[in-house]
């Protein structure tokens, strides 16, 4: 159900360059995340530093992405952007995960009235428009790398939550369930031994798609100034605020607008790639 | 190996009834009666083959025995004490006498499992022995049902069904049960295939003096490993006895019926029998009085009335019929 919708909504590549979205979106995500990990030896200039003769110049050996409003470096802000962003994400889809496996596991194997009990729960969530959700609990909690990232995982738990209880409704069926059931194993063990381990593709293609969308939820707020504080480097305030001089100087907007918009496509040409490998079903057909 | 009296496993007026529920309210407004009052004995080492077209209820039987449906009526007694009655703990190592060998041998193993694992789960379930033990006896039994040992670091879809049959036969052995439910354990496999694992059972069974409920629509196979036959129709037993008895001389018409529908060479085991009717009732909506009566060409005024009770004759058999 939710397979098919999903479908349905993204565009799906040839099935010729299925393997190659793979191996490109891999090459994307790892390249970025290295990016991040390594940023204090990559950046070339002090985040802070202003070079004010030098504002508005374009790539350059001294500033290889030119500098922003300030004189700043751009390339040493973006990759320590892609840190921020890069966490957020992480940290999110971790949490997400982890919950909504826990919620759909419990949901799908024990059904009746917990499951009508969690289902409906989910449901509330959903219910709410996500933006006004995400903007709420900020809101509440205050800005923050984990208060963004808890923000993030109000709106995304519901579909692994979703996608792990169909799966464990049909795997609960499964005969090596039955056995295990039938050998008096407790609920618990079935759930982590049995169900889990034959749900992790799902869970494994949710995630690495969800990486992308939190990135996008992450720029967002910090677009809209309910991120990061600045100074801090984070991608979606470079992008609104370079849209301030956008007339004479697009450059720090288009900058910033294309670190979100390819590390986005590198997670999510992971996700489609990863989700053809590991799900059989999506396999054959072209 | 023959009744000796004593019954290891009985099963007394079983009942699995599941609700038909309609509407927004959820109000029930029927019942499939699957299994609808079964009563069985199962002697130590002994083999009952439980027979019956698809869905009479032979395998809910027996997954409600192995405690995968709950029954909605009937009671289990193992050495005369009543399962259910017997507390938690005695329900536990109940389940760990009750082994069950499934149907398909492609969904009963784990496949994100190596074989060494599953066959350890139930000795790490019910903590048999101390853990560095469980590996050998792992190996013992993969050797037992005719694997080499090497291949307990195998996962599942490296074996044949044959062979994943054998697995699954040795993860219901692994806890030395005293009764194993076969549920159409080669219905799945090819023909040749078949003989070897019913080889394989029944050489387990002598060596161990294990008990089997083989369910199977089979009646060949049934023939060939069963010692007492029980025939289901629509929920009920409606013939039982000593294996050759049954096959040789049928005396409920569906039992007839049923025999004369398998195709034989033999010319002396031709029946002049036919059903009135191939349509068989629903199990929500049974014919009143005898089931089977739509269909059968002895039916009388008294079987619509009248439900006939199983009761014993003289040759050893039970059966539920008015004009036999």
């Amino acid at each position: 159900m939710a397979d098919t919708q999903l479908r349905a909504r993204r565009f799906r590549l040839p099935k010729r360059l299925r393997n190659a979205a793979l191996l490109i979106g891999a090459a994307i995500s790892s390249t970025i995340i290295l990016l991040a990990i390594f940023a204090p030896f990559l950046a070339t200039h002090d985040l802070a530093a202003m070079d004010m003769v030098n504002r508005f110049s374009g790539p350059s050996f001294e500033h290889l992405l030119g500098t922003d409003n300030f004189g700043r470096d751009i390339w040493s802000r973006l990759i320590y952007g892609a840190r921020i962003s890069l966490t957020i994400a992480i940290i999110a889809v971790t949490c997400s995960a982890i919950i909504g496996t826990i919620v759909g596991l419990v949901s799908g194997y024990f059904g009746g009235w917990i499951d009508l009990l969690l289902m409906r729960l989910t449901d509330i969530f959903l219910g709410f428009p996500p933006l006004l959700l995400v903007l709420a609990v900020v809101a509440v909690l205050g800005p923050g790398l984990f208060n963004v990232a808890a923000s993030l995982v109000v709106v995304s738990w519901t579909e692994y939550a979703r996608v792990v209880r169909s799966t464990t409704l049909s795997l609960r069926e499964q005969n090596y369930v039955q056995a295990a059931r039938a050998l008096g194993a407790s609920p618990w063990r079935i759930l982590l031994r049995e169900i889990l381990p034959n749900s992790l593709g799902p869970i494994t293609v949710l995630a690495s798609l969800g990486l992308g969308t939190a990135i996008v939820w992450e720029s967002a707020l910090s677009f809209l100034g309910f991120g990061l504080p600045p100074p801090a480097p984070t991608w979606g305030w470079s992008l609104s605020y370079g849209t301030r001089f956008i007339r004479d100087e697009p450059w720090l907007s288009v900058v910033s607008g294309a670190a979100i918009m390819i590390t986005v496509l590198g997670f999510n040409l992971l996700g489609d790639g990863l989700r053809d490998v590991l799900d059989p079903r999506h396999k054959t057909r072209g | 190996m023959q009744h000796d009296g004593s019954a290891l496993l009985q099963v007394r007026d079983l009942k699995v009834h599941f609700p038909i529920r309609q509407g927004v309210l959820q109000r029930q407004v029927g019942a499939v009666r699957a299994v609808d009052g079964v009563g069985f004995e199962l002697a130590r080492g002994e083999t009952l083959g439980l027979v019956g077209e698809s869905g009479c209820g032979k395998s809910t039987t027996g997954l409600a025995l192995v405690g995968l449906i709950e029954p909605t009526a009937g009671q289990v007694f193992c050495e005369g004490v009543d399962v259910a009655r017997a507390g938690r703990a005695a329900a536990l190592r109940f389940r760990r006498r009750l082994q069950i060998v499934f149907q398909d041998p492609f969904s009963s193993l784990n496949p994100r499992q190596r074989i060494r694992t599953i066959l350890r789960a139930p000795l790490d379930i019910h903590d048999v022995g101390d853990p560095s033990s469980r590996d050998e006896r792992v190996i013992a039994m993969i050797e037992r049902v005719g694997l080499r040992a090497d291949q307990a670091e195998h996962f599942p879809h490296q074996f044949s069904g044959g062979q994943r049959q054998r697995i699954g036969i040795a993860r219901a052995l692994m806890l030395e049960p005293d009764v194993i439910v076969c549920d159409e354990p080669v219905s799945a496999l090819d023909v040749s295939v078949q003989a070897q694992i019913l080889n394989l059972l029944a050489d387990l069974r002598s060596e161990l003096g294990v008990s089997l409920l083989f369910i199977s629509h089979d009646l060949g196979v049934v023939e060939h490993i069963a010692d007492r036959v029980a025939v289901m129709y629509l929920g009920k037993i409606v013939e039982t006895g000593p294996r050759d008895t049954i096959f040789s001389s049928p005396r409920h018409p569906y039992t007839e019926l049923l025999l004369n529908s398998v195709p034989s060479l033999d010319p002396r085991r031709r029946h002049k029998f036919q059903a009135s009717s191939i349509e068989v009732p629903s199990a929500t909506s049974k014919p009143s009085g005898c089931a089977f009566r739509t269909r059968c060409p002895l039916a009388t005024a008294e079987c619509a009335s009248t439900e006939p009770p199983l009761s014993p004759r003289d040759d050893g058999r039970a059966l539920a019929c008015h004009n036999r």
